[in-house]
């Protein structure tokens, strides 16, 4: 069976997905560049000695290695001047002892150089792994201290691009263009000093490659970019178009539209092509042109260190250390050209995890009663035992101000007692339990707990009070005995058998290939829905809660399973109490309250009988479900 | 790899055209430094006169030179040059000036230039130690200030001075010179050229040519030359770029273009076999990875061997003696950059499995909000987040400080060659067997070849991933799908009635051990509802998809009005047949577009009566642009109870004689499913209609329910007939309606 929603879209980087240059494709801006940055700099700013460091590191063994051609230069120099007199007669020859002297002197400056370059790098790669470690925790504390209500606006894919994406955005910046701006700065300046130092004017002359380089790159980023935000286009309307036709297959083939699905992809194939091979092209140009431009410094070198040389302006070594300055300058101009797409990208990448780790924390708790849970301590004023009575006293809440959806809503539930939630779907049943547990707070009114106002307990000994068992079964990638002692962490292994036993999973785990340590899969599919769901019973079980939240929904489990699920659900009720979301209003008739939601808002409440008697929301929705068709 | 080469084989002519042009860059490329060094070493030291014997000379010149010459040197000399009249040639008076007004010696065409020179050369040498010795003589120092003095004379010696000696010099006898001549014997060929080389500048310059000027336009020539191979090397490279983008995106295209029109023809098969998610990364990422492979690919794999080898070739040509220097750096660089790999490679593979790790840490995270703030296990979840990122910061940290190695280590490696090379140079040219240009040359000529090398090294890294892909999109290429069109199909269109008949089918999954469907047989009769129900894994979805043709049937036989399906083209297969997916898969583009995916002509009062019958109306009619309003890829701005819906109303478009529903009722509440199941039973008519359900209410009233369990039918007839007869259909009923609903 093809399983058309169960496909993880393909990863997307940052960066061109041909693989382009990054730096041809239009990167992310900043809506705050100055202030972005500024909190960069500001975390930064903890480590400003070992930057300090790089940086002058940086510096040092970029002037050593630039020093190098023109002291190389010399050499060739003597080797001239010997080799003049050499032919001249003269005898003296060539000094050898004059060029060893040279050479030495440049392994020394060498070996600094590559030296301070390591140790630059060393302590670079520290610093910035040591920010990605630091920022990563930092969004994953920050994940547990933000309110339920901003995950609402909020999707998980943007929390988790934020996670991996930018923080390895920022890694990278720190770690690689950081330095990069520093010594292609360097380098441009250094070479600058050296040449105008070998030979002002031939310098004033060689300097033309900058404006042909500058306007290259200008040209061909400005061009190439139009490009590869129409090829980017394409390939996500391409992409988007064949996830559609493969997830969708078989109702393209029921409805016969292959012809219809091949035409309209040869249509958006062509326009990819069009815009892909011009992308490339023009981005594939930068190099060659670059070369050609630095070629033409060389020749420039050449002709013109040949006449210098001529008139006893320049040596042969002046050429020399020349022609390999002029082939090293064009390099640092595509990069410093690079710079400012390189800031506005790491200031976006700051500027999204600053963002987050800026966000509205939920308001922090300020407990006035806590939770006895040792029956040898008797109960003080500020150390009570909870039954688990539920009050609500005129509640009102809505997830957003302008919209109240829960309007004055009071309702008693004594200890033991069973309440249903029922509703269409989308009706928001969920929206009460949110409120009990404190996910979100109510705008007026009150929840009490055995007469506590549920504002008075931490939100830890609040929830500890709860027992979940949703819907949506959620486990982690981790073993079997793991999950289940999620409910309690110091439970032992006793304990998680005797849960499990209670919960009707004891059985199916032992014949599962590792029993209590298989684990359990990263898309958790190697068990059974049902048995998901036997599993998060058991945790809940052992969590031992005073009241307990249920959300009954086993639509797509099988019958069998079905019956020990419900047989473990009445095990966990046992004295507790309880709230159902019915999904099935069969098996809520015996709750001691009903309540009906429609639209957010808590339409009716009552027992069955009474409901049924009002002949309102609650009676239509329940007789629907036995409805016939007319003619059937 | 060799459907790659396929899909080039297209290109001979583009591809051999793109070689070409390459070699043409290399070969620019190389050619820089060669002339460089044809700047320095001719042009300046040899103040441009490429020439080691003079091409004319005055006869005083030629007498003088002619004294210090064995018998053999004189006689090749004499042979070669004949003596000109004063004024007899224009074309020498333009040369030479002088020639307008006294007799020259002119090199007669033919002669061995090199031979020549280095007889000239001895000569001077020879003259060279004459006048040293007769200095000496004279009781002058014998080194040192003597011969600075000549070293100076001979660029600016005054030449006619030495003429005046020429009489005394005639009167000693040849053997007075025989010692000079012997000396002059051992030096070595290239200094004697060198210096017969300075000889004719003096030669060309008594015969009044502007020798300044030969200089400057050697220089400004080689110079204009080197800007005419930069410009060509520039459009060599430039045609490159176009040919080798257009030709790697045309394959990209095509090679998409197969693969899609491939998959479009898939079964569900297939689909399983490959999984749809795998297919949909052949389709993308695979391609687009073969694509830069071949963009970067024409360029650099092919790029850099020419270049690698012509510069060997080159280098070797200017040095052979030094070529042993650029073979140990290679190895040295090579070695370096395996030991990094070998290193770096496995632990690269390692980070982007801690980065899904990490990745599924924390969706977990995020999607167990709930639990997790529920249980308070906050701390927990941190301290799991911290593990992996731990883990992942520090093998991340390793391989950045590998990487903060390999750069230093190798810019000092290239660093340290071409220091190498200036020493080792340094004494070669002592030996007089290479020039400072040839050295200078072989530097850059050195870099050029270890940069080659580095860029072969990042393709052998590269192609192994590309070549991944290509057997991944090779995979699906190379896949036939089962399900085929009869040769001969019969036909079937405007016909049908749609009775479906079940006959024995038996179905298992290709690959699976144990059948999903054994030994099944019903009849489905026109204008009546039949109906499937069973747990999960029962196999009521795969038993309706076999119509289709979804799947082909393992045994038996799926009739419909009597014809086998697999005898029927499954164009007109599927035209007779409106079918509903258990998911509401809805296609981009507005709710019309989706709802005349049924039928491609359907009006607009047909596909409002669809959305009516499929209780839409209501929904569609509170958007703001009612049947005009946008649905997003996936459907992701309609809920799912609204996909469904949509999704029911395109089959009904269709108007179809068999109509199947796949659990399409599911994400329905109960009022609409009862609404929606009564206007269905009005609208499908005669139609045959095929419903697979989860809710016994559902499927209460259909004419035939066909109870299955674990792929067999263990019941079948009406609601109320089964349950009393039949076990499984109580179970579930039970389970979802209490007694007396039953009833």
């Amino acid at each position: 069976m093809s399983k058309p929603d169960n496909y993880r879209p393909p990863r997307r980087r940052h960066g061109g997905p041909m693989g382009g240059p990054p730096m041809m494709a239009p990167g992310e801006k900043a809506k705050d560049f100055k202030g972005a940055m500024k909190k960069l700099v500001s975390y930064l700013s903890r480590y400003k000695f070992r930057i300090l460091i790089v940086l002058i590191f940086a510096i040092a063994s970029t002037i050593f290695s630039i020093i190098g051609p023109k002291i190389l230069g010399r050499a060739t120099n003597i080797l001239t001047d010997g080799i003049m007199s050499k032919i001249t007669g003269t005898g003296a020859g060539i000094d050898f002892a004059g060029i060893g002297k040279i050479i030495l002197l440049l392994i020394g400056l060498y070996l600094l150089s590559s030296l301070f370059s390591y140790i630059q790098g060393w302590i670079m790669s520290g610093v910035s792994m040591k920010v990605t470690y630091n920022l990563r925790n930092d969004i994953a504390k920050k994940i547990n201290r933000l309110p339920l209500s901003y995950y609402d606006k909020t999707t998980h894919g943007e929390v988790l691009s934020r996670v991996t994406n930018d923080v390895d955005t920022l890694a990278h910046s720190l770690n690689q263009s950081l330095t990069q701006i520093i010594t292609s700065t360097t380098t441009f300046i250094g070479i600058l000093v050296m040449m105008f130092s070998i030979n002002w004017f031939m310098t004033l002359i060689s300097l033309f490659v900058i404006p042909l380089s500058a306007i290259n790159v200008l040209f061909i980023v400005k061009r190439s970019q139009k490009y590869f935000v129409s090829q980017q286009e394409y390939l996500g309307h391409i992409n988007g178009h064949i996830e559609e036709v493969y997830g969708g297959h078989t109702v393209m083939k029921a409805f016969n539209g292959e012809k219809a699905a091949i035409e309209q992809f040869t249509a958006l194939n062509n326009k990819l092509f069009d815009s892909a091979w011009k992308s490339q092209f023009l981005s594939g140009l930068m190099m060659p042109i670059m070369n050609f431009i630095s070629n033409l410094g060389y020749v420039a070198v050449c002709m013109l260190g040949g006449w210098l040389v001529l008139k006893g302006r320049l040596k042969i070594g002046g050429i020399q250390a020349f022609l390999q300055y002029v082939r090293q300058l064009t390099q640092p101009i595509g990069q410093i050209a690079n710079i400012s797409n390189i800031l506005q990208s790491t200031a976006a990448a700051a500027e999204r995890v600053f963002e987050f780790l800026a966000e509205d924390e939920q308001t922090p708790d300020n407990p006035l009663v806590h939770i006895n849970t040792d029956d040898s301590i008797p109960d003080t004023d500020t150390l009570v035992h909870i039954k688990g009575s539920v009050q609500f006293a005129h509640v009102n809440f809505g997830y957003t101000p302008e919209k109240t959806i829960i309007h004055d809503f009071s309702a008693n539930i004594s200890p033991g007692q069973k309440v249903a939630i029922v509703g269409p779907t989308g009706a928001g049943k969920t929206t009460i339990v949110k409120l009990l547990m404190r996910f979100y707070d109510v705008n007026s009114g009150a929840i009490l707990v055995d007469g506590y106002n549920i504002k008075d307990f931490s939100r830890q000994e609040l929830r500890s009070l709860f027992g979940m068992v949703l819907q949506d079964t959620w486990l982690f990638n981790g073993t079997i005995r793991d999950n289940i002692r999620y409910g309690k962490l110091d439970a032992t292994d006793e304990e998680v058998v005797a849960a499990a036993k209670a919960a009707q999973a004891d059985h199916f785990i032992r014949t599962l290939p590792d029993g209590y340590n298989m684990v359990i899969n990263e898309e958790a599919d190697n068990i059974s829905q049902g048995q998901k769901q036997l599993l998060t019973i058991a945790r809940a079980i052992l969590a031992d809660p005073k009241i307990l939240i249920l959300d009954e929904a086993t639509s797509s489990v099988d019958t069998r399973t079905e019956l020990l699920i419900q047989k473990a659900m009445d095990n966990l009720m046992k004295g507790r109490t309880s709230f159902i979301i019915a999904h099935r209003l069969s098996t809520i008739r015996n709750a001691d309250l009903i309540l009906c939601m429609d639209h957010g808002d808590i339409v009716e409440q009552g027992t069955h009988e009474e409901l049924m008697a009002k002949n309102g929301f609650y009676a239509r929705l329940y007789n629907s479900q036995f409805e016939n068709p007319a003619s059937a | 790899m060799k459907k790659l080469f396929l899909y080039l084989k297209k290109y001979p002519f583009w591809i051999f055209l793109c070689l070409v042009l390459l070699f043409g860059q290399a070969m620019a490329d190389l050619s820089l430094p060669n002339l460089m060094s044809d700047i320095v070493n001719i042009g300046i030291q040899k103040g441009g006169i490429k020439e080691s014997a003079p091409e004319a000379l005055s006869p005083d010149a030629m007498k003088l030179m002619l004294t210090f010459l064995s018998d053999s040197d004189r006689k090749a000399v004499e042979s070669s040059y004949s003596l000109m009249k004063a004024g007899s040639s224009e074309e020498y008076s333009k040369k030479f000036p002088k020639s307008e007004t006294s007799d020259i010696y002119v090199l007669k065409s033919g002669s061995d230039n090199n031979r020549l020179g280095a007889i000239f050369g001895r000569s001077a040498f020879a003259l060279l130690y004459y006048l040293q010795d007769a200095a000496g003589q004279s009781g002058k120092p014998h080194t040192g200030q003597a011969s600075a003095s000549f070293t100076e004379g001979l660029n600016e010696v005054d030449m006619s001075a030495l003429y005046k000696m020429q009489p005394m010099l005639d009167k000693l006898p040849s053997s007075a010179f025989e010692k000079y001549m012997k000396m002059a014997e051992n030096i070595d060929d290239s200094i004697l050229t060198q210096v017969s080389n300075v000889m004719v500048k003096q030669f060309y310059d008594e015969l009044e040519v502007d020798t300044g000027s030969i200089r400057l336009r050697y220089i400004l020539r080689t110079g204009i030359f080197m800007l005419l191979i930069t410009l060509a090397g520039a459009l060599a490279t430039f045609f490159v770029s176009l040919i080798s983008t257009r030709i790697s995106s045309d394959v990209g295209r095509r090679m998409r273009q197969d693969v899609f029109s491939r998959v479009v023809r898939f079964s569900s098969t297939e689909f399983d076999k490959f999984s749809t998610a795998s297919l949909i990364t052949r389709t993308t990422n695979d391609i687009t990875q073969v694509q830069m492979l071949l963009i970067t690919g024409i360029r650099m794999i092919c790029f850099a061997p020419i270049m690698g080898i012509g510069g060997i070739v080159m280098a070797v040509r200017k040095s052979p003696s030094m070529s042993w220097i650029i073979a140990v750096a290679v190895l040295v660089l090579i070695m370096l950059i395996l030991v990094i790999f070998q290193v770096a490679v496995p632990r690269f593979k390692l980070i982007q499995k801690l980065v899904d790790k990490l990745n599924l840490v924390t969706r977990e995270h995020l999607s167990g909000m709930m639990v997790i703030r529920a249980f308070g296990t906050q701390k927990y979840e941190e301290e799991r987040f911290e593990g992996v990122n731990r883990e992942l910061t520090g093998v991340n940290l390793f391989i950045n400080r590998i990487m903060a190695v390999m750069f230093p280590v190798m810019s000092f490696l290239m660093n340290i060659l071409s220091l190498v090379i200036v020493w080792v140079g340094a004494h070669l040219i002592d030996l007089g067997s290479i020039q400072i240009g040839d050295m200078m040359a072989f530097i850059q000529y050195s870099m050029q070849i270890i940069i080659s090398f580095l860029m072969i090294s990042i393709t052998f890294i590269m192609i192994p991933r590309a070549a991944v892909s290509v057997s991944r999109i090779a995979e699906v290429l190379d896949t036939e799908p089962v399900i085929l069109d009869p040769d001969k199909p019969k036909d079937i269109k405007g016909k049908a009635r749609g009775r479906v008949e079940f006959r024995n089918v038996s179905f298992k999954y290709s690959g699976a051990e144990d059948y999903v469907l054994k030994d099944i047989s019903f009849v489905a009769e026109p204008g009546k509802t039949t109906a499937f129900i069973g747990s999960t894994g029962s196999g009521k979805s795969t038993l309706v998809n076999l119509i289709p043709r979804f799947y082909d049937v393992t045994e038996g036989q799926i009739l419909i009005d009597g014809i086998d399906v697999r005898e029927m083209s499954q164009h007109d297969l599927h035209e007779i047949i409106g079918y509903v997916p258990q998911k509401g898969i809805l296609f981009s583009g507005t709710i019309a577009s989706n709802l005349k995916y049924g039928r491609n002509g359907a009006t607009g009062e047909e596909i409002a009566e669809a959305a009516a019958i499929a209780q839409a109306t209501e929904f569609i009619s509170a958007l703001p642009e009612g049947f005009e309003s946008p649905i997003a890829q996936g459907g992701t701005n309609v809920s799912g109870g609204q996909k469904q819906r949509l999704s029911i109303a395109r089959a009904l478009v269709k108007k179809a004689p068999i109509f199947i529903f796949d659990d399409s009722f599911s994400a329905l509440d109960f009022k609409t499913d009862a609404a929606l199941r009564k206007a269905l039973k009005e609208s499908t008519g005669d139609s045959t209609v095929l419903i697979v359900a989860q809710r016994v209410g559902t499927i209460k009233n259909a004419d035939q329910i066909i109870v299955l369990d674990q792929g067999r039918i263990v019941g079948k007839g009406t609601h109320s007939e089964l349950i009393k007869s039949c076990e499984t259909y109580r179970e579930i009923a039970l389970s979802q309606l209490s007694e007396e609903e039953l009833a």
